[in-house]
């Protein structure tokens, strides 16, 4: 039984994740490759203050603070630029901060990691059994998923779509485009840091390994599985990608095979949805490969 | 021997692997316009085919070299014909999640076929290092100097006296009007994936000579090479070759002022503040429209 609330737990936190970074990719138009430093920031900053006797609630405000911090210092360099640009960027951004956790020992005491974070304690009522941890989680994650929703139905969500179909067209319709992507990358930053918080106060250990590359595909994989600017199709993409390579770890496989084989089903995921399925499973179904506007945008005359 | 002039040694070495495959990067882009995630795994790639070739069947270095590099840019040409072209007229986001998803298979194929433990070329013990200039440089990293040096002439000579590199100019001013006097703009990119792997592939070798093979190792090599690009002027290829000289020489001399843990670090730092400050690059083009969107 534990088993299985341990995956709905994981369900819960890759839920944020990859809703968080849909609304940065899909919904914007950024790709963000560095959304595992701000998951980490998170949780380094709610372990952290944890660590020194601080409620669970202010750590979640600090890894929510510190979390978007990151997201404002990458953004604003990188969105006067093309879109290409920020994905290096961020990639980058991620590689900077994990070699921050491995050598800023004094704070983070490097690959040693932070042992014994304490469970959740809210009104003195401590949760540490798992099912009522999953309660927590999944409050979290329902209130994070209502409140990207709200912000993509509203007009400022409808802006951001506009930037991502044509920047220029919302220029023009004097939407200052910059602002509009700059807060997009700090909210999705701020709701990777709630994830990064959860996940410190459910393992009770982090670590720099944690918050790498792969685990930013992860969520790529997921948002794209699921759909680009498709909130539904995020939660549903981080419970598959959650479930599926699950009967993996029954084949007695060695640890670092089994590893390589869940990356290469995300791999071949990315690719063979982008070849033919680029709006996912339940994406809204935007431009045909041909299509006139996509031309216009991306093809022969700027290249 | 002062620690100035092996630093200095050491970065050039660095530097010029940086730049063979920075090469790749600045080629594909300046026809494309398109960063292709998976040349850091071609390069691996090409160190992978080389080990197996020279060290598993005994094939001589001489032969085991050009062949790494013929299958690395047959591999380029099939790459950018399965995945990339069905893509071309796609947002810029699609064939750029298509090629993370390539750097991430490759990545997790070599870990599958090679474990994921540390391979390497020696055999026997290290040669004793020459004294150049107060630097000790072995005569391996001799040869990664020589052996770069040689196939970067060799390529500014094919873009600068050949046809196809003639066209491949074309082609990067201005696609459409390339088109229209009649080059095949197709065969242009093919032949660009086909030489950029190519070099990527040797870039693998040179550095599995001297250091060990890892699956992951296309990762911090493909970074730092696209920085070098960045750093140099994205689309320009002796762009690509100082850039690569400069981050090498960076890198190495950063490590005498900072912890070496942060060695890695450097060549982002350095990406970040280019592209606020310089998004240009030092031989990049003026125009804007290349890099802003």
């Amino acid at each position: 039984m534990d088993y299985f609330i341990h995956i709905a737990i994981l369900i819960c936190i890759y839920i944020i994740l990859a809703v968080s970074l849909n609304l940065i990719i899909g919904f914007t138009g950024q790709l963000n490759i560095g959304h595992a430093a701000f998951y980490g920031i998170g949780a380094y900053a709610a372990a952290l203050l944890a660590l020194s006797g601080q409620p669970f609630w202010l750590g979640l405000l600090a890894a929510m603070f510190f979390a978007g911090l990151g997201g404002l210092l990458i953004s604003v360099p990188c969105l006067r630029l093309r879109g290409d640009y920020l994905a290096i960027a961020t990639l980058g951004f991620g590689e900077i901060i994990r070699a921050l956790m491995k050598n800023w020992t004094s704070l983070t005491r490097g690959p040693l990691g932070l042992p014994g974070i304490p469970s959740i304690e809210i009104f003195g009522i401590t949760f540490s059994q798992p099912w009522q941890f999953l309660i927590i989680a999944a409050l979290i994650a329902v209130i994070v998923v209502f409140l990207i929703r709200r912000m993509i139905k509203a007009p400022f969500g409808r802006v951001l779509r506009s930037i991502r179909e044509d920047e220029i067209a919302s220029q023009s319709l004097g939407k200052k485009i910059i602002n509009y992507k700059v807060i997009a990358v700090v909210i999705g930053a701020m709701f990777a840091g709630v994830a990064g918080s959860l996940y410190a106060h459910y393992i009770s250990f982090i670590d720099p390994t944690t918050f790498t590359l792969q685990e930013t595909i992860l969520m790529l994989c997921m948002v794209v599985l699921g759909g680009l600017g498709s909130i539904r199709g995020s939660i549903i993409g981080a419970a598959l990608l959650i479930i599926i390579p699950e009967p993996l770890r029954f084949l007695s496989l060695p640890s670092s095979a089994a590893a390589a084989l869940r990356q290469m089903l995300y791999a071949i995921i990315l690719i063979l949805i982008m070849l033919y399925r680029p709006q996912g499973l339940l994406g809204e179904r935007r431009y045909t490969r041909n299509s006139n506007a996509v031309k216009k945008k991306r093809g022969v005359a700027s290249a | 021997m002062s620690i100035a002039a092996q630093l200095i040694a050491n970065g050039l070495i660095a530097g010029s692997i940086y730049a063979l495959v920075a090469l790749g990067y600045t080629m594909v882009y300046g026809i494309l316009k398109f960063i292709n995630f998976a040349h850091g795994e071609i390069f691996m790639m090409g160190a992978y085919i080389g080990w197996t070739l020279h060290v598993l069947w005994g094939v001589p270095l001489l032969i085991a070299f050009p062949v790494a590099m013929i299958c690395c840019g047959a591999f380029g040409y099939f790459l950018e014909k399965i995945a990339y072209k069905p893509l071309r007229n796609a947002p810029v986001w699609a064939p750029l999640i298509t090629a993370i998803g390539v750097s991430i298979f490759l990545q997790s194929l070599a870990i599958l076929i090679y474990g994921a433990q540390v391979k390497t070329f020696r055999t026997g013990e290290v040669a004793q290092g020459l004294h150049i200039l107060g630097a000790i440089i072995t005569p391996i990293q001799l040869t990664i100097i020589i052996v770069s040096t040689v196939l970067m002439v060799l390529l500014w000579l094919f873009v600068k006296k050949t046809k196809i590199g003639k066209a491949m100019r074309a082609v990067a001013d201005n696609r459409e009007v390339a088109s229209t006097i009649g080059i095949n703009v197709n065969k242009v990119i093919s032949v660009v994936f086909v030489i950029g792997s190519a070099l990527a592939a040797a870039g693998g070798i040179l550095v599995g000579m001297e250091q060990n093979l890892t699956p992951t190792m296309g990762v911090s090599v493909g970074i730092k090479a696209f920085t070098a690009t960045i750093v140099g002027g994205i689309g320009s290829i002796p762009g690509a070759v100082l850039g690569g000289l400069a981050i090498g020489l960076i890198e190495n001399i950063g490590i005498w002022f900072i912890p070496s843990g942060y060695k890695d670090a450097i060549a982002f730092i350095i990406l970040l503040l280019m592209l606020i400050f310089k998004p240009t690059g030092i031989l990049g083009r003026k125009k804007e429209e290349d890099v802003r969107g």
